[in-house]
C-alpha cells in the first residue's frame, strides 16, 4: 500500500499520466481510493446508504397507508374506487420502460458507447416526464370530481354517505402524500438525470469511470421500486368491487 | 476487489423488463378476482418479486459487494421493524378491556 502511495505521489510531481508513465491512475481517481474499481464500489455502498433512508423515508409513509386500510377497510376500498386504474397501469408501464432504459444506459457507459448513453438517457427522461404528464392529468380529475381533501371536498356528493366520506377524505389525503412525495422524487431524478446527459454527451465517462452514472441509476431504480408498491396499493384495492371505474 | 467488471448483456436486461410488464398484467388480472384475505398477500408478493428483479438485475445488486447487499437487506429489515412494531401497537388495542389500551 505504501508503494502504490510513492507512485502516486511521483506521477503527482511529474503531472498526473503524463506520457510513458505505467504508474500514472485515471485522472478521475480520487486520491483515498487505491482503485478505480474501490472507489465505484465504495460509491455504490453510499448511495445504497441513502437509499436506506429513502427507504425508512417512504417507508414511514406506507406505515400510515397500512394503518388507517387495516382500521377502515371500507373507505380504502371505495376511495381506490375512484382512481383511474388505466392511467395508473400505464404509468407503471412508463416507469418499468423508464428502468430499463436507464440500465441501458449504463451499460453504454461501461462498454464505452456515448451513442448508447446519450439515447438512452434521453429517453430516460422522456419517459420519466410522460409519467408526470399522466400524473397532472390525474391529479386535474381529481380536482374537478371535488376529490381533494378540503372544505371542497365531494361538494357535489360523488361520494354517497354509504361509502362513508369522511374517511375517504383521509385515503385520499394518503393517495396526494404518497404519490406527491413520489413525484418530487421523479422531478428530482429528471433534474438529475439531465446532468448526467450533459456530462455523458461532453465524454465525461467511459468504461474505467462512469460511477455518476451508476450511482444515479440507483436512485432512478428505488423510486421505479416505490411505484411498483404505490400501483397495486392504491389503485387495484377495490378492482375486483367496482372494476375501477374512472374518476 | 475485481478489476474486470462484469457487464449484464443487452438481453439479459430485454428479459427482465418483459418480464416485469408480465408480472404488471399478472398483479392486474389477480386483482379483478377476490380471493378474500389472500387479496393483498398475493398483491404484495408479486409486487416484492418485481423489486426484487430490479434490485438484483436493473440495480445490478447481484455483482456487488457483501457489504453493499447486507445494506440493501438491512434496508428492508429495518422497513419490517417499522411495520411489525407499529402494528403490534394498533392490532392489539383493546385487548386488555381497560380505558385507553
Amino acid at each position: 500500500m505504501a508503494d502504490a502511495h510513492e507512485h502516486v505521489m511521483t506521477s503527482a510531481a511529474l503531472g498526473h499520466g503524463a506520457a510513458g508513465d505505467e504508474h500514472a491512475h485515471n485522472p478521475n481517481l480520487q486520491h483515498h481510493f487505491y482503485s478505480m474499481a474501490q472507489q465505484l464500489e465504495a460509491s455504490t455502498f453510499g448511495m445504497w446508504v441513502f437509499l436506506v433512508t429513502e427507504i425508512m423515508f417512504f417507508g414511514g409513509m406506507f406505515m400510515i397507508y397500512i394503518t388507517y386500510r387495516m382500521l377502515y377497510p371500507e373507505a380504502w376500498t371505495h376511495g381506490s374506487n375512484h382512481l383511474n386504474v388505466t392511467l395508473g397501469a400505464l404509468n407503471t408501464a412508463v416507469l418499468i420502460c423508464s428502468s430499463l432504459t436507464m440500465a441501458l444506459a449504463v451499460r453504454s457507459a461501461q462498454v464505452g458507447s456515448r451513442a448508447g448513453q446519450v439515447i438512452n438517457l434521453i429517453l430516460t427522461i422522456l419517459l420519466g416526464s410522460v409519467f408526470l404528464i399522466v400524473k397532472y392529468f390525474e391529479y386535474a380529475e381529481k380536482f374537478e370530481h371535488h376529490l381533494v381533501p378540503g372544505p371542497s371536498f365531494n361538494a357535489t356528493g360523488i361520494i354517497p354517505i354509504a361509502n362513508d366520506p369522511t374517511h375517504q377524505q383521509l385515503f385520499f389525503s394518503i393517495y396526494f402524500m404518497l404519490t406527491g412525495v413520489h413525484a418530487a422524487h421523479m422531478i428530482v431524478g429528471i433534474v438529475l438525470m439531465t446532468v448526467i446527459l450533459l456530462m455523458a454527451m461532453r465524454g465525461k465517462f467511459s468504461p474505467s469511470y462512469y460511477t455518476p452514472v451508476e450511482v444515479s441509476g440507483l436512485y432512478w431504480h428505488f423510486v421505479d421500486i416505490v411505484w411498483i408498491f404505490l400501483f397495486p396499493l392504491l389503485y387495484l384495492l377495490g378492482a375486483h368491487v367496482g372494476a375501477g371505474h374512472a374518476g | 476487489m475485481s478489476n474486470e467488471h462484469i457487464i449484464t448483456p443487452v438481453r439479459t436486461y430485454v428479459a427482465v423488463f418483459v418480464a416485469l410488464l408480465v408480472l404488471t398484467g399478472l398483479t392486474y388480472a389477480v386483482a379483478l378476482g377476490d380471493f378474500g384475505w389472500m387479496n393483498t398477500p398475493i398483491a404484495l408478493a408479486v409486487a416484492l418479486l418485481k423489486a426484487s428483479l430490479v434490485v438484483m438485475i436493473f440495480m445490478g445488486v447481484r455483482y456487488n459487494t457483501p457489504l453493499t447487499k447486507v445494506t440493501v437487506v438491512a434496508g428492508f429489515f429495518w422497513l419490517f421493524i417499522l411495520f411489525g412494531l407499529t402494528l403490534n401497537d394498533y392490532l392489539t388495542r383493546g385487548w386488555l378491556g381497560v380505558p385507553g389500551r
